[in-house]
């Protein structure tokens, strides 16, 4: 992808993605429109990535076939979501990613567009993607999709992440409901009730898994985070408490990943995968928990929990869906 | 109107955006066009 140049001229607010690019006669002015890439970046696609694909597994391992058509539609209204997710929350930290090197290249950061215009794409994107999921599915489905969004933005993103170091143990809930979204747009239920159904097993491991999947990265680029005077643990705490935590989270999160199949909700493929990847997780977790980094660490066990921790839960989805399509 | 451009104003990088983004908007709406009908069919043959 080619640099794009930022918005340059005396920019003034525009919306819909253009810069009002003011000249020396104020009744002439013109605007450059943001370019497309840069609403797609808004958008976070690795981290929709992931959103996609527990949403997929969620409904493909749902007890009702849903028709293609529907369900290719619920897996784009779902994409739609995440995106309108990364749009506000980019819209909302803007200062925030200016301050970090790992976000300072953003669109908005970067002055490659207007706010205004990440606000109306954020919310556009964010309405259009529940009323698209509400009328080709259900609004069992929508609701729960509205709930997720509206739990990323507002207690995440606002509530949350500025004020407490705690900011991702709780708000790593909004990451774990596209299993439960893919869920209900096949079935039609949010499937609540006793015992545990597999949907909210696998919300279960998401929520789980957050905390020591964020604390390793924000082990490693804990300098950022300073700098934009987030509370993450490692800045509020310090490194060895954090390491600490990275340890203790591993461990629910090792029970709720062997957890669907103790429950009997899968079958051996997915507890013998479940059971060796989770030992490696919590091998490398342990190291990572009880070492201490030295003057010019390279943080590698840090930043190998954090790579692993990726293919980890993506491998874990996949062994659910294996389990259920193969063996059963 | 090029007279009253700052000077540091890309035309050719306006167009293209411009070019792009009416693109990208065009083939958005047809596909959304295509899954609307799809969507219909497939609840019609829910229906029946």
């Amino acid at each position: 992808m080619t640099e794009r140049p930022p918005l340059t001229g005396d920019a003034a607010a525009g919306s819909d993605g253009y810069a009002t690019m003011t000249t020396a006669s104020p009744s002439a002015s013109l605007a450059m429109p943001a370019d497309w890439r840069d609403f797609l970046a808004l958008t976070k696609p690795r981290v929709m990535s992931l959103a996609i694909f527990t949403a997929l597994c969620g409904m493909l391992v749902a007890p009702v076939a849903i028709h293609p058509v529907l369900g290719f539609t619920a897996i784009l209204a779902i994409a739609l979501g995440a995106g309108a997710c990364g749009a506000l929350n980019q819209w909302l930290e803007v200062d925030v990613d200016g301050a970090m090197r790992r976000t300072a290249s953003r669109p908005l950061p970067a002055g490659r567009m207007e706010p205004q215009a990440a606000l109306h794409f954020g919310v556009g994107l964010g309405v259009f993607s529940v009323i698209l999921l509400g009328m080709a599915t259900n609004w069992v489905a929508a609701g729960v999709l509205a709930v997720s969004i509206l739990f990323y933005i507002v207690v995440y993103t606002i509530w949350l992440k500025p004020r407490t170091p705690q900011n991702i143990v709780i708000g790593g809930a909004a990451g774990a409901f596209p299993p439960v979204i893919g869920w209900a747009a096949a079935t039609g239920e949010a499937a609540l009730g006793w015992p545990v159904s597999l949907p909210w097993l696998l919300f279960a491991l998401i929520f789980l898994w957050t905390p020591p999947h964020f604390w390793a990265l924000s082990l490693f680029v804990r300098t950022d985070y300073q700098r934009a005077g987030i509370p993450m643990l490692p800045v509020v705490a310090g490194e060895t408490a954090t390491r600490r935590q990275i340890f203790l989270y591993t461990i629910p999160m090792a029970l709720s990943a062997v957890a669907p199949w103790a429950f009997g909700h899968t079958g051996a493929l997915y507890g013998v995968t479940a059971s060796v990847l989770t030992a490696i997780f919590l091998l490398l977790a342990t190291q990572v928990g009880f070492r201490r980094s030295v003057e010019g660490d390279a943080m590698k066990p840090e930043k190998r929990l954090f790579a692993f921790s990726i293919l980890y839960l993506f491998i874990l989805f996949a062994a659910v869906v294996a389990d259920a399509w193969i063996l059963t | 109107m090029s007279d009253d451009l700052p000077p540091d104003f890309d035309m050719e990088e306006f167009r293209r955006r411009q070019r792009d983004r009416s693109r990208i908007m065009a083939i958005a709406m047809g596909a959304l066009a295509i899954l609307f009908f799809l969507i219909t069919i497939a609840k019609i043959g829910l229906l029946a």
